[in-house]
């Protein structure tokens, strides 16, 4: 939470190594701030008397603040309406921008950044991609992916286990988003917190690594529930680790029945052609 | 632990109406959280606690109306209360893709003085 006014902003959140909370100035400030200390206010005192002498005349002194009666108020606000309202704001820019958005969620070691490098590469100029990368600490993962020549932008979060709609709309200053068809946002390692934070973007992917266990979408049903896409991946080892490969997919479709799938290797290659093709589907570069 | 997240926000929220309503004082704060929200009531309670204090919602009681996930069936043409995180039709077991309730994640009203 950001120290000075107490709004949403993690205090600790980085984009490329730069605090946010020094470049927190340009972000407006429409909500009120919280503290414990009373007001003072004055009293207008009709008759003209210092306040040393003793006060014992007897009338009385009406007071209607003393006591004031509990009554109920009616609020009816959804607790994450700040974060939806940035996330259609971001939504309608990347509109605007005619670019496809992914959010890309899975356990950590799933193989995210592996999924994203690879796509990259192999969709080459046709499609051009972008990622925006979030983790709790370190810039290795974009660094991973600017040494294959892909532009990323990392958020480091802290101790926040998820993105939030601010946390991109600021990393987003950072791309170029019109040399871009698709920009891909790697979300925090996470089944759980995630889930509910709208980012903006057009498609949610949910990975699902053969050696996680053929029930995690039954385990983590909030997560695959919200899914567009789920992408089964690491099927080349899938006969190592004895991958239940029915039992997984009756899984997802219980849970996800709208969501189409995948399955991938994105270490070999494999499988990976019709996701591609999906990809393409939505953001193919029209042939100048 | 986003249940950290989501109480100061729903703290934000709560001293900004008390405060536009002219109160002093929380006394209570009452939220509704659906099983689909992704939020434990539990550990929004213990959220709310630590990050209410210092602030005009300190010591307020917090309750949660817990909502249960409610899906349609179309070709049933009714609401079923699913007893998992399935939307398979308790009728005729076809999985739904309405779901009606379970998501929300609200502040619904306020107790102040």
């Amino acid at each position: 939470m950001c120290k000075d006014c107490g709004c949403g902003l993690p205090g600790d959140v980085a984009i490329d190594g730069v605090a946010v909370s020094e470049t927190h100035q340009s972000h407006s400030h429409d909500h009120s701030h919280d503290h414990g200390q009373p007001h003072d206010h004055d009293h207008q005192h009709p008759q003209e008397h210092g306040h040393g002498h003793p006060h014992d005349h007897a009338h009385d002194h009406p007071h209607p603040d003393a006591h004031p009666a509990r009554r109920m108020l009616s609020v009816e606000q959804g607790i994450l309406e700040k974060n939806d309202r940035l996330a259609e704001r971001n939504r309608g820019y990347f509109l605007a921008k005619n670019l496809f958005v992914l959010n890309v969620l899975a356990s950590p070691g799933a193989g995210k950044t592996a999924l994203i490098e690879r796509t990259a590469t192999d969709l080459g100029t046709r499609v051009r991609l972008g990622v925006i990368v979030g983790d709790l600490a370190t810039e290795n993962d974009a660094i991973r992916l600017r040494g294959r020549g892909i532009p990323a932008v990392q958020i480091t979060t802290g101790s926040v286990c998820h993105l939030d709609a601010e946390m991109v709309s600021r990393a987003m200053e950072r791309l170029d988003l019109n040399a871009l068809d698709i920009l891909i946002i790697e979300n925090v390692g996470n089944l759980v917190c995630p889930a509910v934070y709208d980012l903006g973007e057009s498609a949610r992917v949910v990975l699902l690594s053969v050696t996680e266990g053929e029930d995690k979408p039954l385990k983590y049903p909030v997560m695959f529930q919200s899914a567009q896409v789920v992408v089964v991946n690491k099927t080349d080892i899938a006969a190592a680790v004895g991958f239940d490969r029915d039992a997984a997919l009756r899984n997802i479709r219980r849970v996800a029945p709208h969501a189409t799938i995948f399955e991938v290797s994105a270490k070999t290659g494999q499988g990976m052609e019709s996701w591609y093709a999906h990809l393409r589907s939505h953001r193919e570069r029209a042939p100048k | 632990m986003h249940e950290v997240s989501l109480m100061q926000d729903t703290v934000i929220i709560a001293t900004r109406q008390a405060k536009d309503a002219g109160a002093q004082r929380i006394h209570r704060i009452m939220m509704r959280v659906g099983a689909l929200s992704g939020a434990v009531p539990e550990t929004l309670e213990f959220a709310f606690d630590i990050v209410a204090k210092g602030t005009m919602a300190e010591g307020a009681t917090l309750e949660i109306e817990r909502v249960p996930i409610r899906c349609y069936c179309p070709a049933c043409a009714q609401e079923f209360e699913p007893p998992d995180f399935v939307c398979e039709c308790t009728r005729c077991g076809q999985p739904s893709t309405d779901i009606r309730r379970g998501r929300e994640l609200q502040v619904t009203s306020l107790e102040v003085s």
